[in-house]
């Protein structure tokens, strides 16, 4: 019974740690219960469809996609457009999606690509490629637009005439999607149209792992070569796996910043990739395996230490700064630590399966390991 | 056996890489059901003969091959693998490939798996169509059943035996409806003498079935057990096609190094001349092990006590996984262990690899690409590596020796050295160790540990995977070392007949521990006694039976 409670905690040590941190962080925070639980409903509605465009590339063996980004990227510029144009409500967030849906495919195609000529260092691969896409993205927000790219709204634009504004507003398709259902529960608000949005697209990732091209992921995730021998096209299932991932996040973004209802044009999309895989390494995700689950419990741990610990960190030091350099602290390191614990991990278990192996399981081996010490 | 027909043909086969001829003038025929063994030293074209058979890209690139293939009646020129395995040519590999994490029935059906019908199929593709399950595994199941074995469809390969990895491949070759050859390549060579046993029952039960098998084996024994025919490639040539019944491994040895039996002669002679002088019982003991516990994957080592006499050769054998490989491993402190060794007197630290270099222990290991080399590195590099690191040799102090510059020169003179005396092939003492084939850098790792002018030396399965003329080039070295420098030898090897060849004592490993030390000049008998425990038939059982 011990070794199973024991196997039980080394399983989900990632998990339990948050949960303890934040046990501690919400007394000590203040907050109410009711704000929470409303902040958490809002915040699931807004990021599980971008953290869930991570699952397909994990299952395909190519880690962590951190250049999801690029997806954030093309969504942003569906969004920027249809706010050029005022068309609001659901058909402009349809519009901005299908803007979106071209650029999407062609970015993740292009990281595919590269990624296989990386194979094995995807995710920093990834990281440094959404770094580089970022220059082409400032270029086309900031010089192209208004100049190259009509824009008709002068209010978009910057003083200068040309490049968008730091701030784009999005009025017009504020909140859209989470109030087409209105559903309201115990005081609560519901983003129920949301949630029906994230059951599909999980219902899709399911029903995606049963198909062929599912099986041939996992096995090109597995083995790439013995995948090869068998004629698996190995190199055109990764970058499937990339697209679809960039298109999801693509899709994601819109439905992250409808709900948030304004762009930093420049910098919405770059912490959009660390938040997301920090969301899901908190729900005991790991490099080579992540469920659905994994992702709704991470995006409510997540978010939870990331209310609370700005409070907490101000009632317990008196400065609201160190909140948020906590805050900072936690995406980055919560990656690290994950990456640590799920290492650790690893080894603890591979040691404890080889434990009978070891001493002999005579009683003359505990003298022997004596003797060695 | 012969039909009218053959099932394949093989009619003039020539190949040159870049004027290099390694193939000439090949032919030999494989009617259905027949078993041929091909065998052949290193190097003897057989390799090169199996990838002109299945289209390998390689030789398409290198300018194509010369003579025919007739496969079916019909001429065959695959253009790649797989057109040869539409065509009924199954292969399976001498690594195993599989993907772990699958179970065995989508390990059987990877890329052929059934599928259910759906309308998306018309706009995405096949590819869209989800898994059929149950299809999936009455297909496994079916495939399976013609081997004759048990096999669990849903297990998952990591779980597996080693040897249920091996039926598993073969039943995924059979599990292609058209499949009428199949390749075996050293298809025991990671199985236990038991298992192989088993799997050379399933393929005579698959040829009497009517699909023909080419068996590929440095194993000879089983080669004359299995096979219908034989045929021997040396140099690229055919040397002799002739029906396996009725020939001895000896014979069949002779033939694929093409030296008269001399060089066994020598070995007999030499043994027998030893018998003499190992009057080891008056030397003084300068290795021994108690309790030594190792916790090496497939190796275990639960108990064992030993004591190694100085300038001895002393032997390790047994069964494969029984543990034999652990012992040097542990003592070496490259796998983790515990008990207690002591080496002249002293206490040997475990778990250091440093520590037991430093005490004049050197090790060749069995995992030549893993643990032996450094395949990137040159020659000289690899044999100097180790006295550098330990021993500070091949270094020159520069200003009064505040730093201590590498010696080039020295090293590739020491590379120099080795290369002539245990006749390397290679381009120069530059040339890579990942490029040389496995007898060279068999030779190589020995160079390494001999420059450690070590006073014990472990030697890990020396002549494993390396062919007859390096075998005896090793082996040879090993016991010259042992007369003229009095090295203590301790050397491991699930070859008896090696053993008992070379060394003074052998210590028989079963479970993790010594079943008994015999001379090597008992009988073969007694050490095959030793070797299967108490209860022989039960040994069998777990071994093969065991789920």
């Amino acid at each position: 019974m011990s070794s199973k409670l024991r196997n039980f905690f080394i399983d989900n040590a990632v998990v339990i740690l948050f949960v303890v941190l934040i046990a501690i962080a919400i007394p000590v925070s203040g907050l109410p219960g009711t704000f929470l639980m409303q902040e958490i409903l809002t915040r699931l509605g807004r990021n599980t469809f971008l953290v869930i465009a991570l699952l397909l590339p994990i299952m395909a063996g190519m880690g962590l996609n951190f250049g999801m980004v690029l997806g954030a990227m093309a969504g942003q510029l569906g969004l920027i457009f249809i706010t050029d144009w005022n068309i609001v409500g659901i058909p402009g967030l349809l519009l901005a999606m299908i803007i979106s849906l071209p650029i999407s495919v062609f970015l993740g195609w292009l990281c595919g690509s590269i990624m296989n000529l990386a194979k094995g260092r995807e995710m920093v691969t990834g990281f440094i490629l959404a770094f580089f896409m970022n220059g082409l993205y400032m270029m086309v927000v900031l010089y192209a637009m208004g100049s190259i790219i009509p824009i008709m709204n002068p209010e978009l634009l910057l003083s200068r005439g040309y490049g968008i504004r730091n701030v784009v507003g999005l009025d017009g398709v504020r909140q859209s999607l989470d109030t087409l259902i209105p559903l309201k529960i115990a005081g609560l608000n519901i983003p129920a149209f949301s949630f029906l949005i994230i059951a599909a697209v999980s219902y899709f990732i399911i029903w995606f792992r049963k198909t062929k091209i599912g099986q041939d992921m996992r096995a090109a995730g597995q083995d790439r070569a013995v995948s090869g021998a068998a004629g698996i096209p190995v190199e055109q299932t990764r970058i499937l796996a990339i697209i679809i991932s960039t298109v999801l996040a693509g899709i994601g973004q819109i439905i992250f910043l409808q709900n948030l209802g304004t762009i930093n044009t420049t910098s919405s999309h770059e912490q959009i990739g660390m938040f997301s895989i920090a969301a899901l390494l908190i729900g005991g995700a790991s490099v080579t395996k992540a469920s659905i689950p994994n992702v709704i419990v991470g995006v409510i741990l997540f978010h939870l230490l990331f209310l609370v610990s700005p409070m907490a960190g101000k009632n317990l030091i008196g400065s609201g700064m160190l909140g948020e350099y906590f805050r900072q602290f936690v995406s980055y390191g919560v990656i690290a630590l994950a990456l640590v614990l799920y290492e650790w991990k690893r080894v603890t278990q591979e040691n404890d399966s080889r434990a009978t192996l070891r001493g002999g399981g005579a009683p003359a081996a505990k003298e022997a390991k004596g003797g060695a010490a | 056996m012969d039909s009218a027909e053959p099932i394949l043909s093989l009619k003039g086969i020539g190949k040159s890489f870049y004027g290099n001829r390694v193939l000439a003038d090949v032919s030999f025929d494989v009617g259905a059901g027949e078993i041929i063994g091909l065998v052949g030293e290193n190097g003897a074209g057989k390799s090169t003969l199996m990838k002109i058979l299945f289209g390998m890209p390689v030789i398409s690139e290198t300018g194509g091959f010369e003579g025919s293939i007739y496969f079916n009646g019909k001429e065959a020129r695959f253009k790649t693998p797989f057109d040869a395995l539409d065509a009924g040519i199954g292969m399976v590999h001498q690594e195993f490939s599989l993907i772990p994490g699958f179970t065995t029935t989508e390990n059987i059906l990877l890329n052929r798996e059934s599928l259910n019908s759906s309308v998306l199929v018309d706009v995405f593709g096949p590819r869209i169509s989800t898994l059929d399950r149950a299809t999936m595994e009455s297909r496994a199941k079916s495939a399976i059943a013609k081997l004759g074995v048990t096999l669990d469809p849903n297990m998952l390969i990591k779980e597996m035996p080693v040897g249920h990895k091996q039926f598993t491949e073969i039943a995924r070759e059979l599990c292609r409806e058209n499949v009428k050859l199949i390749v075996l390549d050293e298809p025991t060579a990671v199985l236990t003498e038991s298992e192989a046993e088993v799997l050379l029952s399933t393929l005579r039960l698959l040829a009497s079935e009517g699909i023909a098998i080419i068996f590929i084996s440095h194993r000879l024994r089983e080669v004359v057990e299995l096979c219908d025919r034989v045929v021997v490639l040396r140099d690229g040539h055919k040397i002799e096609d002739f029906p396996a019944k009725g020939s001895s491994t000896k014979q069949i040895a002779s033939l694929m190094v093409g030296r008269s039996m001399e060089a066994q002669a020598k070995i007999d002679a030499a043994s027998a001349a030893r018998s003499t002088q190992s009057d080891s019982d008056a030397r003084e003991t300068i290795l021994s092990v108690e309790n030594l516990w190792v916790d090496m994957p497939g190796e275990t080592v639960r108990n064992v006590n030993l004591s190694v006499k100085k300038g001895e050769i002393f032997g390790i054998g047994g069964l494969a996984g029984q543990g034999k490989l652990g012992i040097p491993n542990g003592i070496m402190g490259l796998s983790p262990a515990g008990g207690s060794v002591v080496l002249n007197g002293t206490p040997v630290e475990l778990n250091a690899p440093r520590a037991a270099l430093e005490r004049n222990m050197a090790f060749v290991s069995e995992d030549r690409r893993g643990v032996g080399l450094l395949l990137d590195e040159g020659i000289d590099w690899n044999i100097a590596f180790t006295a550098m690191q330990v021993q500070n040799q091949f270094l020159k102090p520069i200003l009064g020796g505040l730093f201590l510059w590498r010696s080039d020169a020295a090293m590739s003179n020491l590379a120099e050295e080795y290369i002539k005396l245990l006749e390397i092939k290679c381009t120069g003492p530059g040339q890579r160790a990942g490029n040389l084939s496995g007898g060279n850098q068999q030779k190589v790792c020995l160079a390494k540990a001999f420059a450690l002018r070590p006073d014990v030396l472990f030697v890990s399965e020396p002549t494993r995977g390396i062919d007859i003329g390096a075998k005896h080039l090793v082996l040879d070295t090993l016991k010259k070392y042992n007369s003229e420098y009095g090295t203590t030898i301790v050397m491991v090897s699930s070859e008896l007949e090696e053993l008992r060849s070379v060394c003074d004592r052998i210590a028989i490993v079963y479970e993790g521990r010594i079943e008994g030390i015999l001379p090597h000049t008992a009988p073969i008998e007694d050490f095959g006694i030793l070797m299967a425990g108490a209860d022989r038939d039960e040994t069998t059982v777990a071994l093969v039976g065991g789920n």
